[in-house]
């Protein structure tokens, strides 16, 4: 089962339907340079387990489809700015409750038929129905009711501010209303559309000629699925295929050394480890004894021995392609007699045992191990359970039965979780938790920013987690092929910018 | 012999009616919950609980097992919860790499195992004899994965004569592109299914060798090689053939791990994923399928051992008279 609670955890970004234009991409010339012969190929390991990112399609359907064969009103550049993609315009109320859509004239369906208020109106309330297993119908919560005034507006209006909702609408993807099952098919207005879907293989895709931007590079794209990331890598280096989506341990990487043949691209992803405490329960229910746990692991040491050079240290949920973000690195850093000191003012001078909840796939049990004996040097015993990722989805996230654990959060912005003491680390500071609302209701961006740096300011001083370490974005890729995006800032990987010589 | 086929045919359905059953209620005791594989962290109890009742997993037992029942009645073998797709179509599209991949495995390792055992027990004491019951010991030592690998940096990232994995996007309409992925994991899987197999057959072409009856067919003028062709292959091949039976189902199934080291889209990967997932129907639906087969494939084996060995039906007929 490895993997899979890798795609839960990353299934909040998994969803989320947000155009990466890569630099060489926005730089190189539209349509004009189309190749109608040109083919790529490119391996992944997350293969969608349907075709809806709002019915658990998964990491690997926002990867595939998002922003190639869906799209949404508004998308998110590679630096994480928001753009208007199917709306040409739009505006809101003084009070911010009421937003007006205007959608992009000439807009199609991959099945032909032009794109309306219905479709939008349709798109949003799929989102927000009792049956969604998405959790954006969360962060849209506050959508009170949707209106089609006409074929080119929508009318949204909300039950209280929300500064993130065009953000969020970056990860509703645009459906036509009349596709009966978005799991088994696509109707979408992306600049490719799905060809055909050989399940455990290919994932075929072909350009759209109606599509109302730039025409993509390639003329057809072909994702690969993998199960091993060894199989993934041979793949390749034999040609098979031309790009790898996102190279997961840097001994895969040694191979690829021949930059005549390859290119190894290290951007900035939003994937941080974290050591999750139980907040509720005791001794994690003291901030001293978190910090403590905190000081007594050498994150920097643990990155270079899993990562070598790549990746960072960040000491705090927030990663840099949030606006929010700032280097918190400093606070309860590595020192190890300032955490036997904690720990014996928090009433465990001898330090104490705990079970740490590990998932089963890497790169957790290597974690664990590190863990485990940076905390025996203060006393601290710990005991490795090893779960799968199911029982961790039960038992840790869903009943909270769990003292800490080793979990990967991929999302951008998922610093909103600690405002929530129902989320599963049981994190409940009312002031954060006020924050990190206030923040929502904000005026300005930069109010929002304000109140979530003081927000992000007071959980690391709780150190409400442990955040290990930010995963560095790689990519892999022939010689031959330029044109995608280095940053991995969401799940998807946009191939339409994608050239191959 | 009519009698023996009619009795083995009920028993193979009794078979399998009792082993879905089994299986229908031991997946569903067992912990997990397939909704987890659709929800997104973040979702809340209620979205939960919403997906789960959207699965019907939140039905009581018998009132699922009826549901399956009606539905197989109509040979439906449901919709997987994670996918949506139909089970019986999905399962198609993997038979398509399976039981190529399984059928030419297998005839390749019996085409290698057959020969080599008889030479070494021919040849037991000159040196290549001793070589080559050596080199089939090491293959049973050696992991089929590693094998795997061991193929593909020779023959795909050295040679580049074949693909390092995967399989095309046209299917079987690639016939060419098809076969030639399809080259190194049968390769693979043959050779360390006829390491094994050389041991049977080399250690009943022993007793053969041993045996009064060949002893007295050469004392009666016949040449070693006819009175083997004569008697001997059929004297080899009554214990064997269940081996070899044994061989061919495991194979259905257990190439999954060659399927993982060549990216091949079968039925055991399919398998995997889906108890990860705690897929259901799926899961359901491929060991139905799978238990069928090997039943099928022992029913074969024991009615071809009959036909082999005339001993074993007369002592049949004597008890079941």
């Amino acid at each position: 089962m490895g993997g899979k609670l890798k795609f839960q955890i990353r299934r909040l970004t998994a969803a989320l339907s947000v155009v990466i234009l890569s630099a060489t991409a926005c730089v190189s010339s539209p349509s004009s340079s189309a190749s109608a012969s040109c083919a790529l190929s490119v391996g992944s390991l997350y293969e969608p387990q349907n075709l809806d990112n709002a019915g658990g399609g998964g990491q690997g359907a926002a990867e595939a489809l998002g922003g190639n064969v869906y799209e949404a009103l508004f998308r998110l550049t590679e630096t994480g700015a928001v753009e208007k993609s199917l709306v040409s315009d739009y505006t809101v109320s003084p009070d911010g409750l009421t937003y007006t859509f205007v959608l992009r004239r000439g807009v199609r369906f991959h099945s032909g038929t032009p794109m309306t208020s219905d479709d939008v109106r349709h798109s949003l309330r799929r989102i927000l129905a009792g049956t969604s297993t998405s959790s954006r119908r969360n962060v849209l919560d506050m959508i009170k009711s949707v209106d089609a005034p006409d074929d080119h507006t929508v009318v949204v209006r909300l039950s209280s501010r929300s500064i993130s909702l065009v953000y969020n609408l970056s990860q509703v993807w645009i459906v036509n209303h009349t596709l009966a099952d978005p799991k088994t098919a696509e109707d979408g207005t992306g600049p490719y559309r799905l060809a055909s879907w050989k399940r455990g293989a290919t994932l075929t895709m072909e350009r759209f000629g109606g599509y109302w931007g730039a025409a993509p590079k390639c003329g057809q794209v072909t994702f690969r699925y993998y199960t091993e990331a060894a199989a993934l890598n041979n793949a390749l280096l034999s040609g098979a295929v031309d790009v790898v989506t996102s190279v997961q341990s840097p001994d895969a990487l040694a191979p690829f050394s021949d930059t005549s043949a390859f290119r190894i691209t290290e951007g900035t992803s939003t994937t941080k480890l974290l050591l999750a405490f139980n907040c509720r329960r005791a001794p994690f229910d003291k901030p001293l004894v978190r910090r403590a746990v905190s000081a007594a692991i050498d994150d920097a040491k643990l990155l270079r021995s899993v990562w070598g050079e790549r990746g960072m240290v960040i000491g705090s949920m927030v990663p840099p392609s949030d606006p929010w973000y700032e280097d918190l690195s400093g606070k309860n850093a590595y020192d190890v007699e300032a955490a036997k000191r904690m720990l014996a003012e928090a009433g465990y001078p001898g330090g104490f045992p705990m079970t740490l909840e590990t998932p089963q796939y890497d790169p957790h049990p290597t974690i664990a191990e590190f863990v485990k004996s940076e905390l025996a040097k203060v006393g601290i015993t710990v005991t490795i359970d090893i779960i799968s990722a199911d029982e961790w989805y039960s038992r840790v996230f869903q009943h909270h039965d769990f003292a800490a654990t080793l979990q990967e959060h991929v999302n951008d912005r998922d610093i909103r979780y600690y405002g929530d003491p129902g989320f599963y680390w049981g994190y409940d500071n009312p002031e954060v938790s006020d924050l990190i609302r206030r923040s929502e209701s904000a005026k300005t961006t930069r109010e929002q920013t304000e109140l979530l740096r003081r927000a992000n300011h007071e959980i690391v001083e709780d150190a409400a987690s442990d955040w290990l370490y930010l995963n560095p974005q790689i990519v892999v890729a022939s010689a031959h092929v330029t044109g995608y995006a280095a940053n991995a800032v969401q799940a998807q990987f946009p191939v339409y910018g994608i050239d191959k010589r | 012999m009519a009698a023996y086929l009619v009795r083995r045919a009920l028993l193979l359905a009794l078979s399998l009616a009792v082993s879905s059953v089994a299986l229908f209620v031991l997946l569903r005791v067992l912990p997990g919950d397939p909704a987890n594989a659709l929800l997104d962290v973040g979702a809340t109890a209620r979205q939960a609980a919403a997906a789960r009742h959207e699965l019907g997993t939140d039905l009581p037992l018998s009132q699922q097992f009826g549901g399956w029942l009606r539905d197989l009645a109509r040979l439906d073998l449901g919709r997987s919860l994670v996918s949506s797709l139909p089970v019986t179509s999905e399962i198609a599209g993997r038979l398509g790499v399976t039981v190529p991949l399984t059928v030419l495995a297998f005839l390749l390792a019996a085409l290698i195992a057959v020969p080599t055992g008889f030479l070494i027990a021919l040849r037991r004491g000159t040196w290549y004899g001793t070589l080559l019951a050596g080199v089939s010991q090491l293959g049973l030592a050696v992991p089929v994965f590693w094998v795997g690998m061991l193929l593909v940096t020779v023959f795909a990232l050295r040679l580049r004569w074949l693909p390092a994995g995967g399989f095309p996007a046209e299917d079987w309409a690639a016939p060419a592109a098809a076969l030639t992925s399809l080259l190194l994991p049968v390769v693979t899987i043959a050779l360390v299914m006829a390491a094994s197999l050389t041991r049977y057959v080399h250690s009943a072409a022993l007793d053969v060798l041993d045996s009064d009856y060949l002893r007295t067919a050469r004392a009666l003028g016949a040449p070693l090689r006819a009175a083997l062709w004569r008697h001997g292959l059929r004297g080899v091949a009554a214990p064997v053939v269940p081996i070899l039976a044994i061989e061919l189902a495991s194979t259905f199934l257990g190439a999954v791990v060659v399927e993982n080291v060549f990216a091949l889209p079968g039925l055991g990967s399919m398998l995997v994923r889906a108890f990860a997932q705690h897929d259901y129907p799926v899961i359901q639906g491929v060991l139905t399928l799978s238990t069928a087969t090997v039943l099928t494939i022992g029913f074969v084996a024991d009615t071809a051992q009959r036909l082999i060995d005339p001993r074993l039906r007369r002592t049949a007929a004597g008890t079941s008279a």
